[in-house]
């Protein structure tokens, strides 16, 4: 078949291979450093969360659903993260939650800087447009191979694919956040005399930010499901167990480190979500705290007046 | 000097928009341009606001209004020509000199008011301070004051999603007032409110304007709006301003059909004063003169009323063509005069509708005076009810359009 195709055999893996090698060659020293730091950040990180008892963090992560969102988030947070507990997987879920909060911390310090420049400039928009859509598109599997080569096995890898993969949600995000922003209230900015600075600062991100956070609930999502394939390369965490109890057809094993997915998955779901539209959620700690502080303010003037 | 200049002014939307102002300089029409992909917005507007004058730029939706008042303050730049406001130049600033041209003179108003919905009233209202870099406390007292003025003392600590329409554009008011720089532009600043609300802002604007001297610089698509509110008025069509003048010379004397066209729906007895409907008494009478000499006069002049002034201008009495033909038919030899009581006396700034109702309750023409009593003018009748009808107005024959010809200087 081969030899008779008017095709001719255009070796674009080959091309990309020698990219990763001239990568390796001639940047080792960049890879060497992200390692350290990232390995780092995530020893330091994943530590800290497995540093207390169990039933405190429990009840830590109930808090902040109380704070940021509602009792029953509370209630549901403290009956199913003692189930991780009860099934032993408390630790993978820790290491699995360390990796994706730093990747989702890296994806947004890279992506929300993209896309508020994407925003700005319409022929960066266009350029970045098919770059986004191939780092979303392409299998997530591809990504282990360059950043095994990159950075050998462990924990690190699978931070680098994670980032990779998670990246494209958080630029489209701001970008369409801030490009929605009301055109009218944006030239208030100019009509009074904002610098473009100002206008970034004081109108477009705060009347973008329920949009970003939208973003950032998606940048988490894709985290969470790209840091248990991270298991493949060695990755320690929920991810790990699954992919052990795959080679194993452990069953109980596989359904219990999914299920700490699951609700690792919706817990930071919730949360992300209560956090870009905490409007909705006037009974959360923190709506209370803002109903007070705004009629309070009101009750002042009104004295005052 | 003119608080805004602006000279020439085109915008071409489009590829290459120079080629376009070059092709209307040359005579083309705005549909020539639209088969080229170009859209002239604004085509060779020219005018001038003078300080503390409220100047409305008036037209249909796509007439270009919105476009001509942004590049005043340079939100939009122009194809051609320039804009200079209080002799520094708009057009030909960029960063930093054209913040400090919108930061120090000139505020704007929005139709969909375009505050931050995040935070408080206050703090929107202080918006223009922060910018300007004003320290808190000063901006906090500033914007209260700025509240205070548009009747919204007390709300400071609300958020912009808990009040009325109105009430957000009084904020957006107070915002620009705050800003205390002398020139306001206005987009459509009332258009989105309800008719009440519209006329409340109105008569408060106006009121502002007369405490605080502000050049305002309004634009708006309600020609009854432009007509209470604007000292003048610049009708514009199609990108192009038709007309530019007071209120009564755009009813009275249109440029074009168009102008005439469209201010045929205004109400005008709302619009129309004393002042703009009188003329000039033709002939008078002296004291001693008789029925005859009266008859005499009224036939040359073809007027049925004649008036009768004293030395110092003021209102003796009006002779109407009736009592005279029957004093003269009787012989007698003193002239019969309604006294000034009896008849109808008006100030130069009474509105139309007013004068219906003084004219309904006496005979004869109706005697403008001004504030000693001397007589300015009279309106006669035919004139007042020449006025009300839209249908009379006859741009060939008549150039004050107001009533035909015939009837113009009778009495």
């Amino acid at each position: 078949m081969n030899d008779t195709s008017i095709f001719p055999r255009i070796n674009v893996g080959e091309w990309g291979e020698s990219g990763i090698d001239w990568l390796r060659a001639n940047l080792e020293w960049l890879f060497s450093f992200f390692d350290t730091v990232m390995s780092w950040l995530d020893d330091e990180f994943s530590s800290l969360l497995l540093w207390p008892e169990p039933v405190v963090m429990v009840i830590f992560f109930a808090l902040v659903a109380l704070i940021v969102r509602s009792w029953e988030l509370a209630v549901g947070t403290l009956v199913f993260f003692s189930l991780i507990v009860a099934t032993g997987q408390w630790d993978n879920a820790m290491l699995t939650l360390s990796l994706v909060l730093i990747a989702t911390l890296i994806a947004l310090l890279i992506s929300v800087p993209i896309g508020v420049w994407a925003a700005r400039n319409s022929a960066v928009s266009a350029a970045i447009k098919p770059m986004l859509d191939l780092m979303q598109t392409m299998p997530a599997f591809v990504y282990l191979i360059p950043a095994v080569l990159l950075f050998s096995i462990g924990v690190v890898p699978g931070l680098f694919a994670t980032v990779i993969f998670a990246l494209p949600p958080g630029v489209r995000f701001t970008e369409l956040g801030i490009r929605q922003v009301d055109s009218e209230t944006v030239e208030a900015g100019h009509a009074f005399g904002a610098t473009p600075r100002q206008i970034l600062r004081g109108i477009q991100l705060p009347l973008a930010t329920p949009t970003i956070m939208a973003g950032v609930n998606q940048v988490i999502m894709l985290a969470l499901s790209m840091a248990v394939i991270a298991g493949f390369v060695g990755a320690d965490g929920l991810g790990k167990e699954v992919v052990s109890s795959i080679s194993s057809l452990n069953i109980p094993k596989g359904i219990e480190a999914g299920l700490g997915v699951v609700i690792l998955a919706i817990y930071l779901d919730r949360i992300t979500a209560a956090l870009g539209n905490s409007g909705d959620y006037p009974h959360s700690l923190l709506g209370r705290l803002r109903t007070r502080r705004t009629s309070r303010a009101a009750a002042t003037e009104t004295v005052s007046a | 000097m003119a608080s805004i200049q602006a000279h020439n002014l085109y915008k071409v939307f489009g590829r290459r928009p120079a080629r376009g102002v070059e092709a209307l300089k040359r005579g083309f029409t705005r549909e020539d341009l639209r088969h080229e992909g170009l859209t002239p917005a604004v085509i060779d507007a020219s005018f001038e606001v003078e300080p503390g004058e409220i100047f409305v730029v008036m037209g249909l939706s796509g007439s270009g209004k919105s476009t001509l008042i942004r590049m005043v303050n340079g939100l939009l730049e122009p194809t051609s020509g320039s804009v200079a406001i209080d002799g520094m130049n708009v057009t030909k600033s960029s960063g930093e000199a054209l913040r400090s041209i919108r930061r120090e003179k000139v505020s704007m108003v929005f139709q969909h008011f375009a505050l931050l919905p995040h935070r408080t009233v206050g703090e929107n209202a202080a918006y223009a301070l922060e910018i300007q870099g004003v320290n808190r406390a000063e901006r906090e007292k500033r914007a209260a004051e700025a509240l205070a003025m548009v009747d919204l003392d007390g709300w400071g600590g609300s958020l912009p999603g808990e009040l009325s329409g109105g009430m957000r554009q009084r904020v957006g008011l107070a915002r620009a007032l705050a800003a205390g720089t002398d020139i306001l532009l206005m987009d459509e600043a009332f258009s989105a409110l309800d008719p009440l609300i519209r006329r409340g802002m109105q008569d408060q604007l106006v009121e502002l304007q007369d405490r605080f001297d502000k050049t305002i610089l309004f634009i708006t698509h309600d020609l009854n709006e432009a007509m209470r509110l604007g000292d003048r008025i610049a009708m514009m069509r199609d990108g192009r301003i038709e007309q530019i003048g007071t209120a009564d010379q755009i009813l009275n004397d249109p440029v074009n059909n168009y102008v005439a066209q469209f201010v045929q729906d205004v109400d005008r007895s709302r619009v129309l004063t004393a002042e703009s409907l009188m003329e000039k008494p033709i002939a008078v009478i002296g004291q001693d003169q008789g029925p005859l000499a009266a008859q005499k006069i009224m036939r040359e002049n073809q007027m049925s009323a004649l008036l009768s002034l004293r030395p110092d201008r003021t209102l003796r009495g009006v002779a109407l063509e009736s009592a005279v033909a029957a004093s003269v038919a009787s012989r007698r030899a003193d002239l019969p005069l309604l006294g000034p009581a009896e008849t109808a006396v008006v100030r130069p700034d009474d509105l139309l509708n007013e004068l219906f109702g003084i004219a309904a309750t006496t005979e004869g023409p109706l005697v403008v005076v001004d504030d000693r009593d001397r007589v300015l003018g009279v309106i006669p009748r035919v004139t007042l009810f020449a006025a009300a009808s839209t249908q009379e107005i006859d741009l060939d024959d008549s150039p004050n359009g107001l009533a035909p010809s015939t009837v113009g200087g009778s009495l």
